[in-house]
């Protein structure tokens, strides 16, 4: 319903679909760009074992799949991926709605964790290699390192700007303790809480792979490395492109939809164009 | 009745909201020697002098005075929502400790939770108090209808108007059935028409449900319409300086004589008080 009044008919006599105009567009440009791309490649200026052409990348790619190396890492990134997120999860909610109504927590903690955010997340795998070694337990350690912050801040942020109207009013109305906190604090929060979990979300993924680049275990950043080692452009470009489409997807299938839903419930309107 | 609220009589509450539409009517509402001071940066600020107010079950009263004379406070005073610096409130012969359901206040901007729908925000007051589901899903579709929103009930706030917002505020405060409605210049913001409706529908439900309303305006006619007395505040720091009873026959036209000559004579009430202040500052500068 919400949907429908944001999109103004006329627009939509004028334009015909612009969703599809757009996505035409955008076709072309990629269509454009890879062919750029591919005669570049083909005129020998670079050599081709330094730029690879979108053939050689698709091939490799093709390669990486065929001999079951590309899954598997695939599989093993995204379980770290999981893990650590989820403690950063627990820990960034509890730690942000305990800064959130603690004027205590918020004074000690509060500035802390203000200061831990500034740290960048990669700043954490010497430590997390001396406590756990080099293992699973340290990147994930830098994973959850890496979200943590982002999400308390969200979570506290959130918390801060829920508008006093809301509190007098559900107080008004009986709500106390538990119940405040769950059906209107958290919900008033939720634009906020969930723009500190993107943003958690691009922390943990950018910590992820620079941990995997370290630490050599069956995982995406470990094919990149090969990819090095091998003296090999296009493995390395294949398993980018693979880690890009994983980011394009976790925010289009996962973020996207909840955050489109959320907004247009609201009458907040759409981010996106 | 519904004001001895307590846990466990929500089963009462409810039998009572769905009996009829002769629902227990108003209590009644004591303001004694409430004050207001805000510590601020440059020293205290006295926002409401010692107030006096005796409010009968059922009355419908009227505070009126110009923006930031404390009549506002007075009122989060009386809903609980705001601490008095002197001073006690008694509802129903009891003091008034912290929020309490027999009061609930509307606010001007209707205040709707934007994450629930019109019937989930009407139903929010039954929620807290445990009824179950079906129950108040029944309740909170009688208000909506009540306030003409009927058809409305999956809508978001965003999707209404600012009087159909409104209306939805007045569909979740009555949905608690508490026995002294408190509106902060609930129809400030709209616009004349659909005030002059809000306005019927209020004196109607007020007609039927006889609660004792608490109505803070800063319009002398919206007042004279509405009120069964009128409270004049003076500038800040707030006082009552007059206490209109208006005898006028209801629904009121506000078009009518006697109402405009009662306004007026509100008006110059106001404006001496005004007055007053000024002379009072230029003096206090002179010093």
């Amino acid at each position: 319903m919400a949907r429908a009044i944001s999109d103004a008919p006329v627009k939509r006599e004028r334009i015909g679909h612009p969703a599809l105009t757009t996505w035409i567009r955008r076709i072309v440009f990629y269509a454009l760009l890879l062919i750029a791309w591919q005669l570049f490649a083909n005129t020998g200026i670079i050599p081709t074992y330094n730029l690879p052409g979108p053939a050689d990348v698709v091939a490799s790619l093709g390669n990486l799949f065929q001999s079951g190396q590309l899954l598997p890492a695939i599989g093993a990134t995204m379980m770290r991926l999981a893990i650590g997120y989820a403690i950063s999860l627990a820990i960034g909610l509890v730690l942000g709605l305990l800064i959130g109504c603690f004027r205590i927590v918020e004074e000690t903690v509060g500035s802390l964790v203000l200061g831990l955010q500034a740290l960048p997340s990669v700043c954490w795998l010497p430590l997390g290699i001396l406590w756990f070694g080099l293992s699973d337990q340290a990147i994930i350690f830098v994973v959850a390192m890496g979200a943590i912050f982002s999400i308390t801040l969200g979570v506290n942020e959130g918390i801060k700007n829920t508008p006093p109207v809301y509190l007098k009013a559900a107080r008004n109305l009986g709500a106390r303790g538990l119940a405040l906190a769950a059906q209107v604090i958290l919900p008033a929060a939720l634009p906020a809480i969930f723009s500190g979990l993107k943003q958690g979300w691009t922390f943990a993924w950018r910590s992820l792979m620079a941990g995997e680049l370290i630490y050599f275990t069956r995982s995406l950043g470990n094919l990149l490395q090969q990819g090095r080692d091998n003296l090999d452009p296009a493995q390395v470009m294949a398993v980018m492109v693979v880690i890009i489409a994983i980011s394009v997807i976790i925010e289009n299938v996962v973020f996207g939809p909840i955050e489109r839903r959320m907004r247009e419930r609201r009458g907040l309107g759409s981010q996106r164009s | 009745m519904l004001h001895l609220f307590a846990p466990g009589s929500e089963q009462k509450v409810a039998q009572d909201s769905n009996s009829s539409q002769s629902a227990p009517g108003g209590i009644s509402l004591k303001v004694e020697g409430v004050s207001k001071v805000f510590p601020g940066h440059s020293g205290a600020v006295e926002a409401l002098r010692p107030v006096d107010v005796d409010i009968a079950a059922g009355e419908f009263i009227c505070l009126l005075g110009p923006s930031g004379c404390g009549k506002s406070t007075l009122l989060s005073i009386i809903a609980g929502l705001e601490s008095a610096s002197g001073g006690k409130v008694l509802a129903d012969g009891k003091v008034v400790r912290g929020a309490g359901t027999d009061r609930v206040l509307l606010f001007q901007e209707a205040a709707l939770f934007p994450w629930l729908d019109v019937q989930r925000n009407v139903e929010f007051g039954l929620r807290q108090a445990g009824i179950r589901a079906k129950e108040r899903a029944d309740i909170a579709r009688r208000f909506i209808e009540i306030v003409h929103l009927k058809g409305f009930e999956r809508s978001y706030a965003h999707q209404l108007s600012g009087g159909m917002r409104q209306r939805v505020a007045i569909a979740r405060a009555l949905a608690i059935n508490p026995a002294i409605l408190l509106m902060d210049e609930p129809f400030g913001a709209l616009d004349a028409l659909t005030r002059d409706r809000l306005h019927a529908e209020l004196e109607s439900i007020w007609t039927t449900t006889r609660k004792t309303v608490v109505f803070v305006t800063h319009n002398v006619r919206e007042a004279v319409a509405l009120g069964d007395r009128v409270l004049v505040f003076s500038p800040r720091p707030g006082r009552i300086i007059a206490d209109f009873r208006v005898d006028l026959p209801r629904p009121r036209s506000l078009e009518d004589h006697q109402l405009v000559s009662l306004s007026s004579e509100i008006m110059t009430v106001l404006r001496d008080a005004m007055g007053t202040q000024e002379q009072e500052g230029i003096h206090g500068k002179s010093n």
